[in-house]
């Protein structure tokens, strides 16, 4: 237990010796008075200064990064941009390549079609009756000027001429007419071949019509990206968290495939790398084995969706020449469909192993084995062997949300980043701020200790200036300095 | 992205340099003493159980030795069956069930002995663990715990059990015991104090043998 007593100067008399202590404090406090104000300023503005610098140095980081972040979001999305603008010309340009390659075919076919309805509407055309001959014959019976019998008998003749000829016209004309409908029927064929290739013109025109909408679509935003638009940078980052959410659920799915293709795979591996050997104390070698086929089985499924284009994680594959870039994506393939292999075999040593220790299981406990149904016990089995060498082609694709998260991950903790420098900056500045009014709470708090002190010096000063209203205005002067300083 | 690559290959051939470590030390070893004296062989059942159920427990790289107590039990002759399990899985299974008709051929023509030598097969038991080298050592203890010595057997120095894991299974209680059941109590409490003395880590006692064989093993 700590005694006061050696402080005391009177031990006896407590209250007087306090007293003592107190008066010898305060003329102390009152002596050092302009030092330690001098101190306490020295301290809260050494204090106040220096988070003012650093938050100033952190405010300038945050916009360095901001910038950063921004050109690195710029590039990457005008990269982003200039590769789908290419795929979209790649595609007009095929359309075109293809149709232009049609066309003139198009056109020797629509000429033909032409042709051939010209030479029908041609035949088709009427053709009119044989001009009658009996009549100037009826005008050479008419002028004969004697009666009789003759010209009724030469009349009735040419009547009857004229009924043998009327009836063979009018059998020739409608037998005329129907030769026309065969030909316009022949026509209508044409007419539709013409009508449908007119239909495919159209279409195809319209397909170049959209693509070419989609390409100055693609083309505005590019625009907006080079002239580093606030606009498209917002929806740039925007743009990066949505890919972020979306690519780390598919993720986070993929993940459950792994963890499923893990536990397929983990004990039969026991029965290679052995089942009591351990590399940490909770860790399984056979289990880390597992997880390295799984990772290689990912890794390989990396490399064939590099060396195929589909994702760009590394530039190297991606500028390979084609010839290498085929050799590895064969050797990728050929990986993968070994590695699933060896999984399915694991798949069925799994189904064995388990099989087998139910039956020990069963010998311990001499239980009579179960009735067996040989389609239905082989069904799990047949299953495993399946999903273990389907599942790693299935998590070979997760390369392309691995790729979204690593590109996506940069802006988004970049604007992360920004936002916690900005708030750590904030806040010392805001403590600076503190420091500073510190400094003066400090000093009047020093002077309410030795406040008698400073009465008696008032009332000395009072007293020298020899008037009491010297001694107010003095008192005045110190009030107003007082405020000042606050 | 290529440093990335080659930390990441570098970090996997860490780990499995890393693997070559010592992996008996994960492993069990478990020494079984079968009280073979008076009335007590009629419990040979039990016992087979017992077995049965350390058979189904243990893991692949896992030691077992099942021994009886006999009227002087410091001795090799002792042990009815002994293996370590092989690291694979398939083949760890084939020894067990080899282990389990050695056991069965045991039990059908087990016989009584005069006096039972409970210190003699702990010290055996102790003996065949540490040669095991097995990270978790147990003797497991089926018997009513009643020591008879034979003449001339000398049992009264100390014995050494450091990093053992004693436990006492169906200790049942005597016909003595009954009418004073502190001279049952007594005896547990004199085994506990004399294996506790000896360096064993644990004294576990396990009556139940329907619910509580858990007991007998610590889970990994």
């Amino acid at each position: 237990m700590k005694t006061w007593n050696p402080w005391l100067f009177w031990p006896n008399n407590v209250a007087f010796s306090v007293l003592a202590l107190a008066v010898l404090a305060m003329l102390f406090l009152y002596a050092a008075r302009k030092p330690m104000h001098g101190v306490i300023h020295s301290v809260c503005e050494l204090l106040s200064q220096s988070m003012r610098f650093i938050s100033r140095w952190l405010f300038l980081c945050a916009d360095n990064l901001r910038l950063r972040n921004q050109s690195v979001l710029l590039a990457h999305g005008q990269e982003s941009e200039a590769t789908v603008i290419d795929r979209e010309f790649e595609r007009v340009g095929n359309i075109i390549r293809k149709d232009m390659q049609e066309f003139p075919a198009l056109q020797r076919k629509m000429m033909e079609e032409a042709t051939r309805i010209e030479d029908d509407y041609h035949k088709c055309r009427e053709v009119p009756p044989p001009p009658p001959e009996w009549v100037s014959a009826l005008e050479s019976v008419a002028q004969i000027k004697s009666g009789g019998d003759i010209p009724r008998k030469l009349l009735e003749d040419i009547n009857k001429s004229i009924q043998k000829i009327h009836d063979q016209t009018v059998a020739e004309f409608r037998r005329s007419y129907e030769e026309r409908h065969k030909i316009l029927k022949t026509m209508q064929p044409a007419w539709r071949s013409v009508e449908k290739l007119t239909g495919e013109m159209e279409k195809k025109m319209l397909t170049l019509q959209t693509n070419a909408k989609q390409i100055d679509g693609h083309m505005e935003k590019l625009e907006a990206i080079r002239a580093k638009d606030n606009k498209t940078e917002h929806a740039l980052t925007v743009s990066g968290f949505v890919q972020l959410a979306i690519s780390a659920l598919v993720m986070v799915i993929a993940m459950g495939g792994a963890f499923i293709n893990y536990k397929l795979i983990a004990l039969p591996m026991s029965e290679m790398v052995g089942a009591s050997d351990y590399i940490t104390n909770n860790l399984k070698t056979s289990d880390v084995a597992a997880l390295v086929i799984i990772l290689m089985e990912a890794s390989m499924g990396l490399f064939l969706l590099e060396s195929l284009r589909i994702t760009q994680l590394f530039p190297r594959i991606a500028s390979m020449d084609d010839r290498m870039r085929h050799r590895l994506m064969l050797a990728s393939l050929i990986f993968l469909i070994i590695l699933a292999a060896i999984e399915s075999s694991l798949a069925l040593m799994r189904d064995l192993l388990v099989v087998d220790k139910a039956s020990l299981l069963r010998d311990l406990a001499s239980a009579a084995p179960p009735a067996s149904d040989g389609l239905l016990t082989s069904i799990p089995m047949i299953g495993q062997m399946v999903m273990g060498f389907v599942l790693p082609f299935a998590l070979a694709f997760v390369a392309i949300p691995l790729e979204n998260v690593v590109h996506s991950l940069r802006t988004v903790i970049g604007v992360f980043l920004v936002q916690a420098i900005r708030g750590l900056g904030f806040v010392l500045r805001f403590t600076g701020l503190l420091f500073k009014r510190l400094a003066k709470v400090l000093e009047l708090t020093y002077d309410v200790l030795i406040v008698i002190p400073l009465m008696i010096e008032r009332w000395v000063i009072g007293i020298r200036a020899g008037s009491p209203g010297d001694m107010g205005n003095t008192e005045d002067k110190e009030l107003s300095k007082l405020r000042r300083a606050a | 992205m290529s440093k990335y690559l080659t930390l990441l290959i570098l970090s996997v051939g860490i780990v499995f340099i890393s693997a070559c470590g010592d992996s008996r030390i994960h492993s069990h070893g478990v020494y079984m003493l079968v009280d073979t004296s008076g009335t007590y062989d009629q419990e040979m059942n039990k016992a087979s159980k017992i077995i049965n159920y350390l058979l189904a427990t243990l893991n692949p790289g896992d030691s077992l030795a099942v021994a009886k107590v006999e009227t002087r039990s410091f001795t090799e002759k002792d042990i009815i069956a002994k293996v370590t399990f092989d690291k694979r899985p398939s083949k760890a299974t084939s020894q067990k069930r080899a282990f389990k008709t050695n056991i069965a051929a045991f039990a059908k023509g087990v016989k009584g002995s005069a006096y039972t030598d409970i210190t003699g097969g702990l010290i055996q038991g102790a003996e065949y663990l540490n040669e095991t080298k097995a990270g978790i050592k147990t003797i497991v203890v089926f018997s009513d715990m009643q020591e008879e010595l034979g003449k001339g057997t000398i049992r009264n120095f100390p014995i050494k059990l450091d990093g053992i894991r004693i436990v006492a299974l169906n200790v049942t209680k005597l016909g003595a015991d009954n009418a004073d059941p502190r001279r049952y109590l007594d005896r547990l409490a004199r085994w506990e104090a004399s294996v506790r003395k000896a360096g064993a880590t644990e004294w576990v006692v396990v009556n139940d043998l329907e619910n509580n064989l858990e007991s007998i093993l610590i889970t990994r």
